[in-house]
């Protein structure tokens, strides 16, 4: 199963990335049918789930698309994602609480503080690649996680912002149920968006400079500049997705710019399948729908499952739940085109 | 002149700290290209270990100092061969999430035997106390911390240096198709530098234990400050590891002192150090470029 990505050919890449061709070869009846299917799963989850998991789920859906949009697009790993997604779940709360926004706007306002958080970072973290743009990504965050420690005036320390309300023109929102439906709408254009952008001729270019930067780069194509871009796009949607999860829960805690909360949008990617999108929706799925099931099962060490999970993926499972599917639809499709069927 | 003396000192102490866990990630990424996320987690475990093995068996400082160490550098050494090598042909970013897992996992393990409160680990008797070198009271048992870790940072320096095993691992670091070209086997080494790598972590936790909270979380913020290290050092290079460890030590304790109306200076300026070095070495102060990508 693992063999494709073992050759050493695929060694220099971050993964297999099959996902954008995979998607652009599948006949079109077949991507309308999957929107189609997917339209469908979006709007009876609440229905089959806790509302409270499906609202979590959306949220983590667009960070592990914004995640996905530099490890599968632009071949970089940030493993400091949680500062955009954190940050922007801090903007929105304040903004919330303090200036009785509506929570669109606020998660609006919030997005474009990560994305504006995400250009000095951005801008350093471009100048290394692979390994090293992890590490700095990972220590960029842990300081605007001090940072926020330590700004107990504003963040309220550990003790969290609390009471975010969930204001939209004085309409009752605090059903779980209802909230799902209202903030739908703008986590299915984040996904669009993040959609736009790999298949435009400008995502284009990051695959090329993932897949050969030093030809990108004699095509004249302003690499760094590029990365960056990128950087501050995904920035903008991961803030999008901690905007509403910080509304969602009406509290802000340290947490979200935490360094786990940074792996654990990674893996959700591997998990789903990097450089496949629609993997991470799938990703986040998975995990927040079986890290509920283990808290209300009583499970206390939450991290011996996510660590297994980890290590799991990682060893087995590299190419994730979406690139493991269409693997299998080409192979069956392109058995059956053999025998002329 | 004292006061400063005093703060020079500090820095210098707890720069040790990041300069042990500094050249163990340095000698593990330059044999095996693995960036070890799980370092502090070892770091972690040779403090709890040795904390363990005086509060369960009564074995004293001295020989957990020699234990601890060896025992992980086992652990290592089979975690290398279990799951670590299975990855080193990949890009470096699986090993970096599977370290990032094993790290969840061991702590929750310590975790859930233990809890998350902090326990006092009693500084050795031959230790406690202080010493006067004429400026102040020096605490013997960070006197003897700096001198053992400069003794052994010298000593892995000549190893590295001056032996035969050293010369293949710098040749096996800085160009490995040419030293297996020379028909060196270099594979054979991989295990023991893990394994070495492991055992400076495990025996810097040993050596924190009597001066810092031993708690199961003790590793995790300490290993990302230890990864800016390394960037501002430069990875590829052992001896930027750990001047640079040093270095942020001193400038740590430095903030602390001066700008002690600002609390937030001493946490976040290994930060600030970094993003400037990336702006004006992005190779690090003593890396070298790397391969253009």
């Amino acid at each position: 199963m693992t063999s494709a990505v073992d050759t050493p050919a695929d060694a220099a890449r971050p993964a297999a990335p099959s996902g954008l061709l995979t998607v652009a070869r599948a006949p079109g009846w077949v991507r309308y049918a999957l929107l189609a299917v997917g339209l469908v799963v979006a709007l009876w989850l609440p229905n089959g789930l806790y509302p409270a998991v499906a609202v979590d789920i959306l949220c983590w859906a667009l960070f592990a698309v914004s995640v996905d949009l530099l490890l599968g697009f632009t071949g970089l790993m940030s493993f400091g994602h949680a500062a955009f997604w954190g940050t922007s779940a801090y903007v929105t709360g304040l903004l919330a609480i303090h200036a009785g926004l509506p929570f669109p706007a606020a998660v609006l306002a919030g997005a474009l503080a990560a994305a504006l958080l995400a250009v000095p970072i951005g801008y350093l973290a471009v100048k290394r690649t692979g390994i090293y743009f992890a590490m700095v990504t990972l220590a960029f965050a842990q300081l605007v996680y001090y940072v926020a420690n330590e700004w107990r005036s504003v963040t309220r320390g550990e003790n969290g912002l609390q009471g975010v309300p969930r204001e939209f023109f004085g309409t009752d929102l605090s059903d779980d149920y209802y909230f799902y439906y209202a903030i739908l709408p703008i986590v299915l254009l984040g996904l669009a968006a993040v959609w736009r952008i790999v298949h435009s001729p400008f995502g284009r270019v990051l695959v090329g400079i993932r897949d050969n930067p030093a030809r990108a780069r004699a095509l004249g194509y302003p690499v760094h500049r590029y990365k960056l871009t990128a950087f501050v796009l995904s920035g903008f949607i991961a803030g999008l997705g901690g905007g509403l999860f910080a509304v969602s829960h009406r509290f802000v805690s340290l947490d979200v710019l935490h360094w786990t909360t940074s792996g654990k949008a990674v893996i959700v990617v591997v998990l789903g399948g990097i450089g496949t999108l629609w993997g991470g929706v799938l990703g986040a799925a998975v995990v927040v729908r079986l890290e509920d099931w283990l808290s209300f099962s009583g499970f206390e060490a939450i991290g011996l499952v996510t660590g297994g999970i980890f290590v799991l993926v990682v060893l087995l499972f590299r190419r994730g739940i979406w690139g493991t599917i269409a693997d299998l639809a080409r192979r069956w499709g392109s058995a059956r085109r053999r025998t002329g069927g | 002149m004292s006061g400063f003396a005093q703060n020079t000192f500090n820095g210098l102490v707890s720069g040790a700290f990041y300069a042990l866990l500094a050249l163990g990630l340095a000698v593990i990424f330059g044999m095996l290209r693995v960036v070890n996320f799980a370092h502090g987690a070892f770091y972690m475990l040779g403090a709890f270990g040795a904390y363990v093995l005086l509060t369960e068996a009564g074995v004293p400082f001295w020989a957990a100092l020699v234990i601890m160490p060896l025992a992980l550098a086992v652990l290592g050494m089979a975690l290398e061969r279990a799951v670590i090598h299975r990855l080193t042909r990949l890009d470096p970013l699986y090993n970096f999430l599977l370290t990032f897992g094993l790290t969840l996992i061991l702590q929750d393990l310590v975790k859930s035997r233990y809890g998350i409160q902090s326990s006092p680990y009693a500084t050795p008797a031959a230790l406690s106390g202080s010493v006067n070198f004429g400026l102040f009271d020096f605490p013997t048992y960070r006197v003897f911390i700096l001198g053992f870790t400069v003794l052994l940072c010298v000593a892995v320096w000549w190893v590295l240096g001056r032996t035969r095993i050293g010369m293949v691992v710098r040749a096996a670091t800085e160009r490995p198709e040419l030293t297996r070209a020379f028909g060196i086997d270099v594979g054979r080494w991989v295990t023991p530098v893990f394994g070495f790598g492991i055992g400076l972590a495990g025996l810097a936790g040993v050596l924190a234990a009597p001066m810092r909270a031993v708690n199961p979380l003790m590793g995790a913020d300490l290993i990302i400050v230890v990864f800016a290290v390394v960037v501002i050092g430069g990875l590829g290079s052992i001896f930027g590891s750990v001047a640079a460890g040093f270095g942020i030590g001193l400038v740590q304790a430095w903030g602390e002192a001066y700008l002690s109306e600002f609390p937030i200076v001493s946490q976040t300026v290994v930060f600030v150090v970094m993003a400037v070095v990336l702006l004006w070495r992005p190779a690090g102060l003593f890396g070298r470029e790397e391969a253009p990508a």
